[in-house]
């Protein structure tokens, strides 16, 4: 999903961003750009007679963007190599690509491109289409936008969430307000926005009720850590990049060999290089976490200096002004508040199914570890109770006086170092209504009664229109990535309901088959681009990515599209500006280049010039530094300037939305079962709770149709022998797994890494439905709800219950 | 070119992801199903369910990324019935597909399965420790890939200067047997040679 954009708005606060213009143009001033590497080469690469090497990326959605630099002969790609410039001397190190990367040239010419533009002939979903021209094509989209527009406004028009291309800068396809499909649309009345991410909904939402936004402290300052404790924070699958946070986390446990613990309901492949794996039962973190509070309060180990000083709701005498007496954090983990329940370690230990002298222990050395790291990725936020999870998480680095200084931590995910790129510039969206990134589907069929207080619309009491066109351009969530393909498939196949879809793709991906204008796009490597780093702790870099080869069949890049589409709305001009795809890159270079030093000129120095890297001049990124240094002068965004342990905010959410039975919206972060979850009778019809994460395979569905990869990382559902011997499955066995919203057929892996009662399914493989709509190919949203959580509107996808047989 | 050229695998750091085999499939433009270079899971451990409804386990997992050792004593040399299977003057252990008759007889013999065949070519195919590559002063395509810089090549006496002698760790092989250049430094949760205590859980991936 689309990590980057997430890290950029997330991580780098205004004030943080001014501080890299600052520091970047000091380095300039020390002359000679210091720091500034020239790295690897481009057609002047030595190769066999009539080959060239072309620097070029991968810039998907994992997080990392990596250097890829391509063989090429008679317009063919005969090869992928990745960075090899330098002496990989950490800080100016290589950007090694990951597998999926290396495996690009299969992407390029994979069977499933889509050679021309074609519009559906049979029902929507059902994949039959019929070859037309682009003029066609185009032509259809131009008179069936004015038809809606017409009659229902621009709101009516939605951009899904895409994230195939999100590294590119002109090609860029996430979020929605930097493609050229914003562009567009803003050029021509606006369309309707979506808040949030399917990978940080929840997280994105909750940490700034805590802290007034979303950062965290670099990977690479655990070398000032005593103890490393990542709660589902798993960067050897979500961050594989070898210019990327693995290696970062590695490089920094080389030079200080700190304790890393990881709490995840798998023995993850990080797990697989850190000191101790503590299993927890998926969805209950925060009470694991609550637990820990209370033998931190009880032995005195948490900071009551820093709880005073920098924080607003830990105990009775830090509250904002007339809220009901024992409504403290402290008195909820202590047992005083409503629910009269202290937290234990023997309370939690039950549920968590941690047992309680682990918790205890664990709870002894993040309170003694000075400083500690606690860190979390993004999988215990995915779920129902998720906002609730992830400040949970978070309090444990609150508690123990670890924010704002080197070797802690907020206890959120980790950030970096950037450059400050210039975006592909998209002009202002007229219409300002948003919803929940989760609940177009629910827009669609119900648009106008989706509210502010019920659906978490933003900017407008009311939606004014249904979604009635969406644009989805690189991406692949119209149908896989969503959540409950069923129930997606039967809203888009009521074509009465939303009248227009537009795929803009590279292959005949699930969410393809459901376009009524299928246009075939071209691949990163049949265009000019740059793909900036996002997710690095010491080492930020831009890549100039020089198209490789000539686009194949008629695919087109999406700029080209959109201009040729403004001109039949009647805004080329303003789309254009009189600028070609190369000019707008020109354009963005000029832009950047006060800002980041030792940028080319000219395209045709950056294509010789194929990256550029940055160092960071600085100690490792410390999040809320000058906060901690000087609160009163630095205070946090929140509306007390301090940490709001007990949010206010939230407090009159919780009191003022609507919400469905079951749904809390809690001020301080309280343990709150799942509908899905361990504590759910729903159990006894579906026992097993269901995860997903992210594979070696993929890059969420993105890769999905490359064999190399499915050779070397197959699809499986992972589950423990206890829970394999019951139901009589082998390693290698068919099985299904089911609930009462789909049916998937996988073959099982059965491996004591996950825990008992859990079993897990790597997200984005490709739906491939049969006949009755049981899914062949272990995808994971067969089986994941819509309902969404409760304050975020977002999608809880790890928080389902299945249950499993041999097929 | 290195006189006598060995591998070098440090478990403590690798995540398995698989990239060593991916760059070594694209830099030999391997067909499906052949794996010059291949990373086993090798995992074991149980649970215990307790009465108050929590778990302990002891599990363990770490990865082992193998190519051709192109060992001192190749028994794929020694049971090669055309001489094609052969040493060169590095050490490097070659086929000569003229001489090749595929009769697989240095797959079934050597212990870490390097010899492959190409059904298409019909005869046996291996790494060659990316040979060309060493020729040219770059390092071979798997670790010039490796994102967490656990895999590495160079000097047999340099190597085991800097990392000692080879670990001997499940599920290798007895080094006895071939006496291959391969050193591995182990990680926190290695068992010995021969150990029963875990298996090699990704069977269908290598």
């Amino acid at each position: 999903m689309h990590d980057s954009q997430v890290w950029q708005l997330n991580h780098v606060g205004r004030r943080t961003a001014l501080k890299l213009c600052a520091t970047l143009g000091g380095l300039a001033a020390l002359g000679g750009g210091s720091g500034i590497l020239h790295a690897a080469t481009d057609s002047s690469g030595v190769g066999s007679a009539a080959e060239r090497i072309v620097t070029t990326s991968c810039h998907v959605n994992c997080g990392s963007r990596c250097v890829l630099r391509a063989h090429v002969a008679n317009n063919i790609i005969t090869r992928i190599e990745t960075d090899d410039s330098g002496d990989d001397a950490y800080g100016m190190h290589q950007v090694r690509a990951c597998l999926r990367g290396r495996s690009m040239r299969k992407r390029v010419y994979a069977p499933e491109r889509l050679k021309y533009p074609m519009i559906r002939t049979g029902k929507r979903g059902e994949g039959k289409f019929k070859r037309v021209s682009w003029d066609e094509a185009l032509d259809a989209i131009a008179v069936k936008m004015k038809d809606i527009k017409e009659r229902f406004g621009n709101e009516a028009f939605y951009l899904n969430y895409c994230t195939g291309n999100l590294g590119g800068r002109v090609s860029k396809s996430w979020p929605p307000a930097q493609t050229p499909v914003a562009r567009l649309m803003n050029c021509w009345g606006g369309y309707l926005n979506h808040y949030g991410t399917y990978s940080t909904a929840q997280i994105a939402m909750a940490m700034p009720y805590l802290y007034g936004s979303n950062m965290g402290n670099a990977i690479s300052d655990i070398v000032s850590s005593k103890l490393v404790v990542m709660f589902g924070n798993n960067p050897a699958s979500t961050r594989m990049s070898g210019g990327g946070i693995i290696h970062d986390l590695l490089v920094a446990r080389e030079k200080s060999d700190v304790r890393l613990i990881v709490v995840d309901p798998t023995f993850t492949d990080t797990a697989a290089v850190a000191d101790e794996w503590i299993a927890i039962r998926p969805g209950t973190d925060a009470a694991l976490c609550a637990a820990i509070a209370h033998v931190l309060i009880g032995e005195g180990l948490a900071d009551q200096r820093f709880l005073d000083t920098y924080c607003v709701g830990f105990d009775e005498e830090h509250m904002p002004a007339g809220m009901p007496a024992n409504s403290s954090y402290k008195a909820y983990v202590l047992g005083q508040g409503p629910d009269g329940q202290a937290k234990t370690p023997d309370w939690a230990a039950t549920i968590c199914g941690v047992p309680a002298e682990t918790i205890v222990r664990l709870a002894r050395q993040i309170g003694q570890a000075k400083p500690c790291c606690i860190s979390q990725g993004w999988g215990p936020q995915r779920h129902s109770n998720g906002e609730d999870a992830c400040r949970a998480i978070a309090m444990l680095a609150v508690l123990t006086g670890n924010v704002g200084i080197a070797g802690g931590n907020t206890g959120a995910r980790e950030g970096g170092f950037l450059i400050p790129f210039a975006l592909f510039p998209t002009l202002t969206n007229p219409v300002k209504d948003e919803i929940s990134v989760f609940m177009w589907t629910d827009a669609i069929m119900r648009g106008q009664e989706m509210t502010a207080l019920r659906d978490g619309v933003h900017n407008r009491d009311r939606l004014k229109a249904p979604i009635k066109f969406i644009w989805n351009y690189a991406g692949n969530a119209l149908v896989n990535q969503h959540a409950d393909i069923n129930r997606t498939a039967a809203i888009l196949g009521d074509e009465s309901k939303c009248e227009m879809i537009v795929v803009h793709e590279n292959f005949m991906t699930p969410s393809a088959r459901f376009a009524d204008i299928l246009l075939p796009g071209t691949t990163n490597l049949e265009e000019n681009d740059f793909t900036v780093s996002e997710a690095a702790s010491e080492m930020a870099y831009a890549i100039f990515a020089h198209k490789v080869i000539e686009p194949l069949f008629e695919s087109r890049d999406i700029y080209d599209t959109c201009a040729d589409l403004a001109g039949r709305l009647g805004v080329r001009d303003q789309f254009t500006e009189g600028r070609t795809r190369d000019q707008w890159l020109q354009y963005l270079l000029e832009q950047s280049r006060p800002n980041v030093p030792g940028l080319p000129a000219t395209l045709d120095d950056a294509w010789k010039m194929g990256v550029v890297k940055v160092k960071n001049p600085g100690a490792p990124f410390v999040a809320y530094k000058t906060f901690r240094d000087d609160p009163v002068a630095n205070p946090l965004t929140t509306p007390s300037g301090k940490i709001e342990i007990f949010s206010k905010r939230l407090w009159d959410i919780g009191h003022s939305w609507e919400l469905p039975e079951g749904d809390r919206i809690p001020a301080v972060p309280e343990f709150t079962g799942e509908p899905e979850g361990y504590l759910s009778p729903r159990r006894s019809q579906f026992p097993l709770q269901l995860v997903t994460f992210h594979y070696k395979q993929r890059t969420h569905s993105t890769y999905g149709n490359v064999p190399w990869l499915k050779e070397v990382a197959p699809q499986e559902l992972w589950i423990n022998p206890i829970d394999a011997g019951q139901r009589a499955i082998r390693h290698g066995d068919s099985v299904r797994v089911f609930n009462d919203r789909g049916t998937s057929v996988i073959a099982a892996k059965v491996t004591p890494r996950v825990m008992p009662g859990v079993v897990l399914l790597p997200e984005g493989a490709w739906y491939a439905p049969d006949a009755e709509g049981h899914d062949h190919a272990g995808s994971a949203n067969m089986l994941t709800t819509q309902h969404p959580s409760p304050l975020a509107k977002g999608n809880p996808q790890h928080s389902s219950l299945v249950e499993v047989a041999r097929a | 070119m290195l006189k006598h050229p060995a591998f070098h695998i440090d478990i403590a750091t690798c995540t398995g992801c698989k990239t060593c085999m991916i760059a070594c499939k694209d830099k030999n433009d391997l067909a499906d199903g052949v794996k010059w270079r291949r990373v086993s899971e090798y995992a074991g451990g149980g649970w215990v369910q307790r009465n108050d409804n929590t778990l302990t386990q002891d599990v363990f997992a770490y990865y082992i990324s193998v190519a051709c050792n192109h060992c001192e004593e190749p028994i794929c040399v020694s049971v090669c019935p055309t001489t094609a299977m052969h040493k060169d003057e590095s050490g490097i252990v070659l086929v000569d597909a003229s001489k090749c008759i595929g009769c697989h007889y240095c797959e079934w013999a050597c212990p870490y399965r390097a010899p492959q065949y190409n059904a298409a070519a019909g005869v046996m195919t291996k790494c060659n420790f990316c040979i060309d590559f060493q020729r040219e002063g770059k390092p071979p395509a798997c670790v010039a890939a490796c994102p967490t810089r656990s895999l590495t090549f160079g000097e047999y006496e340099a190597l085991k200067k800097q990392f000692g002698e080879s670990a001997l760790i499940a599920p290798l092989p007895d080094p006895a047997i071939t006496k291959p250049n391969l050193f591995v430094t182990p990680g926190r949760t290695a068992k010995p040679m021969g150990s029963a205590s875990g298996s090699i859980r990704n069977p269908e991936e290598v």
